[in-house]
């Protein structure tokens, strides 16, 4: 390993080489100010165009200042990151990125968790010397996305997260000079894209320009409509992320706050999607274990690895990039959709309500979720099994404006009987917990025997790719999981390709799984939320009296009162679905 | 985006310069000159073919196309007109003649008149800075181009 000393604001630092400034000034304490840079570290995850210029220093000797994010350290340097011509430089720099940003920060959704906002009043910019012409785009409106562009500052992480991380292609820069703009190709509305709404692009913009479409006005006129039944689900990984709204540490779990705060919003129900995740193990387990059986048995036609079925943005990236393969995921709904599905038919007829007067709305730390739940497949009549999904951001924004003190709140437990989960249900919020619950399920199905033990610690970590074989008891069941649509990518390949030694396969869109979904309150670039969240829901499930899927009560009694059993006739019909090619055809 | 169906030849052809270009994302600006070349401009649907082949994603091509002024999405004029605006044709009065052909035609660089007939660009020295400043119509070269002139010089093509 080679080394060069340098020095940082008069302090020696030794470093390998090849680090960076930013880096070097980290490891010493030294706070370097960026705005475009990001890294995602132990995550692969790295932005650093160098376009913003908010991170320059002065290098003794040097004429020109450098950008700390992208200038290596070498022998000898003296470094000043904060003299007068530093900070001089950095406001300059502010004033004229401001200069083309429009000034509406009262009534910007990002408001108090804007970078660039934040970064203002550091320097204390109180006025832009610069006037001249600002950009204007058209408002971009998905189900899910907003895109306002004339709020980008070209920092261009949503690029390298919809490209690099998640291999999606659909973000790019084009144009040039003043007209440059992050867009689709033909600068067409996400909507007619191949965008799968995963959200990293809005989990990075460091403004206002990419944000979630809000649903909560929606929610607030259901729950004051008396003719409405209004239940709402709550995700397994809001309750890990939720507190951070509050100002409460990351990894703070606060699922009783969260259900006393909901039944203080005025929802008639509140249940869990944590439910819908137990019944999701028993028919993904339950069709798992029947293509395994079918496998064994020399059937050559049975497709494996069986994928998980259970994200939205993994499916809408499988039906637009790999549509050779989607007869290979589960045909197992979401959580949520499987939620909306009994809620609209066997908790609405023990109410004794038509379905039309039953809305139901989930609480999600994703954006895909807002586009799931308006598929056309998932409605009856056009009433949709999930009327309404807003994201952990919207949910906090919502006990904001009823002026809730979070943290004062009591602890409430859910309601019954679509309230009620298990351990296993919980993991599904983070990478390698669905296949966790689904291997504690289909191994006793499978062997009839107990578990020995219930963690399974070589499924969880926070690797892009893992592999692990689980013995069913004699029989080596080979198991992987991606987190990260490039990473998915990658496995996907090696399936297409013959090479693939699994049986099956957990994939979740979003870097870190649902506890680092596009709906949840923003990191930063600040891969240690992501763990502390991580250890959060390990810690929930560790809790649990239940902790495997098929124990679970009320689910054994829907399938006893309600479905018959896993993969049956009535499970197929509100429980299972399918998917569509989606890849756009070039006409010639 | 323009529902146009691309000649069967042509894409065939394109689709072998792709091969021969390694169907490698590196060579994308190469690729985009030779559907330039056939085409005579790049439609929606020559980029989303050439993203296909090159292997990259469809909005990293428009970026390029986009990013480069050679690139152009509008077919060209049957009379493509150029003006110079290197530094001699500059100095010596370009950017007038460039406002007479766009008040005379009501288009903007890069664009096409309704007809079809014109289309005006920009380009950058042809190397004849002692005639500054030149315009092309076609593979017609004008010298000395003065603003007044271009009247009659539209006229040759009417």
């Amino acid at each position: 390993m080679e080394i060069v000393q340098l020095s940082i604001d008069n302090k020696k630092v030794v470093v390998e080489k090849g680090t960076t400034i930013l880096e070097a000034a980290k490891n010493i304490g030294v706070d370097i100010p960026t705005l475009c840079h990001m890294k995602l570290h132990d995550m692969n995850i790295e932005n650093k165009p160098g376009g913003c210029r908010v991170c320059v220093v002065e290098v003794e000797g040097r004429r020109n200042l450098a950008p700390a994010c992208k200038t290596e350290c070498t022998e000898g340097m003296d470094i000043l990151t904060h003299s007068v011509r530093v900070v001089n430089a950095r406001r300059t720099v502010m004033e004229l990125i401001l200069s083309d940003h429009p000034f509406e920060c009262l009534v910007c959704s990002k408001s108090g968790d804007c970078e660039l906002q934040t970064m203002a009043q550091n320097l204390g910019i109180r006025e832009v010397r610069y006037q001249g012409e600002k950009n204007s785009y058209k408002s971009d409106e998905s189900p899910a996305i907003v895109r306002e562009m004339e709020k980008c500052i070209m920092c261009r992480r949503c690029e390298t997260a919809c490209n690099d991380v998640q291999t999606v292609g659909v973000l790019s820069a084009v144009n040039r000079g003043f007209e440059s703009v992050v867009a689709p190709a033909f600068e067409m509305d996400l909507d007619h894209s191949a965008c799968t709404f995963c959200g990293q692009c809005v989990a990075v913009c460091p403004t206002g320009a990419l944000t979630e479409r809000d649903s909560s006005a929606k929610v607030m006129d259901a729950i004051v409509d008396p003719k409405k039944t209004v239940i709402v689900q709550t995700a397994p990984a809001v309750r890990a992320a939720l507190g951070e709204e509050f100002g409460m540490d990351a990894g703070t779990l606060v699922t009783g706050k969260m259900v006393s705060a909901l039944r203080k919003l005025g929802f008639d129900h509140v249940f869990d999607t944590d439910f819908a995740a137990d019944l999701t193990i028993m028919e993904e387990g339950t069709e798992l274990l029947d293509r395994l059986g079918k496998h064994l048995a020399g059937d050559k036609d049975v497709k494996l690895p069986i994928l998980t079925s259970c994200c939205p943005g993994w499916v809408n990236f499988f039906e637009h990039q790999f549509p050779d393969m989607i007869d290979i995921p589960s045909t197992a709904k979401s959580p949520q959709q499987m939620f909306g599905a009994i809620a609209k038919t066997y908790f609405a007829d023990q109410l004794k309500q038509k379905r039309e007067d039953v809305v139901v709305v989930s609480v999600m730390p994703c954006l895909a979720k807002k586009y799931e739940c308006a598929r056309d497949e998932f409605k009856v009549d056009g009433d949709p099994d999930v009327n309404l999904s807003i994201s952990t951001r919207e949910l906090a924004q919502m006990i904001r404006n009823a002026n809730l003190n979070f943290e004062a709140l009591e602890d409430d437990d859910f309601d019954q009987p679509l309230g009620e989960s298990t351990g296993a249900a919980v993991i599904f919020g983070t990478t390698g917990g669905v296949i966790e619950a689904a291997v504690r399920t289909a191994y006793e199905v499978h062997t009839k025997k107990p578990l020995p033990k219930l963690d399974f610690e070589e499924l969880r970590g926070f690797d892009g790719i893992r592999s692990a074989t689980i013995d069913f008891d004699g029989l080596p069941i080979n198991i992987g999981i991606a987190h990260g649509l490039g990473n998915a990518r990658q496995l996907l390949e090696d399936i297409r390709a013959g090479k693939s030694q699994f049986h099956a396969i957990e994939i979740m869109a979003c870097p870190g799984g649902c506890i680092g979904g596009g709906g949840q309150p923003y990191h930063h670039g600040d891969v240690e939320v992501l763990k502390k969240r991580q250890k959060a829901i390990y810690e929930e499930d560790k809790g649990k009296v239940i902790r495997k899927s098929h124990e679970n009560p009320f689910i054994q009694k829907l399938y006893s009162e309600f479905l018959g059993e896993p993969c049956g006739h009535k499970s197929h019909e509100l429980l299972h679905t399918h998917y569509y090619d989606k890849k756009k055809k070039v006409e010639i | 985006m323009a529902d146009i169906k691309l000649p069967a030849g042509k894409v065939d052809e394109l689709k072998e310069v792709c091969k021969k270009l390694g169907n490698e994302g590196g060579e994308l600006i190469n690729a985009l000159h030779a559907a330039q070349e056939l085409f005579g401009y790049l439609p929606a649907e020559v980029q989303e073919l050439v993203a296909n082949e090159m292997n990259v994603s469809v909005a990293h091509v428009y970026g390029v196309v986009t990013f480069y002024s050679f690139f152009s999405m509008i077919p060209k004029g049957e009379h493509p007109i150029s003006i110079c605006m290197g530094t001699a044709c500059y100095v010596r009065g370009a950017e007038k003649v460039l406002d007479e052909f766009k008040r005379h035609l009501d288009v903007k660089v890069g664009e096409t008149t309704e007809d079809g007939k014109f289309s005006i660009s920009c380009l950058r020295c042809v190397g004849a800075c002692g005639l500054a400043p030149v315009v092309t119509v076609g593979e017609k070269v004008y010298g000395r181009v003065a603003a007044e002139d271009v009247k009659g010089i539209l006229e040759e093509y009417k």
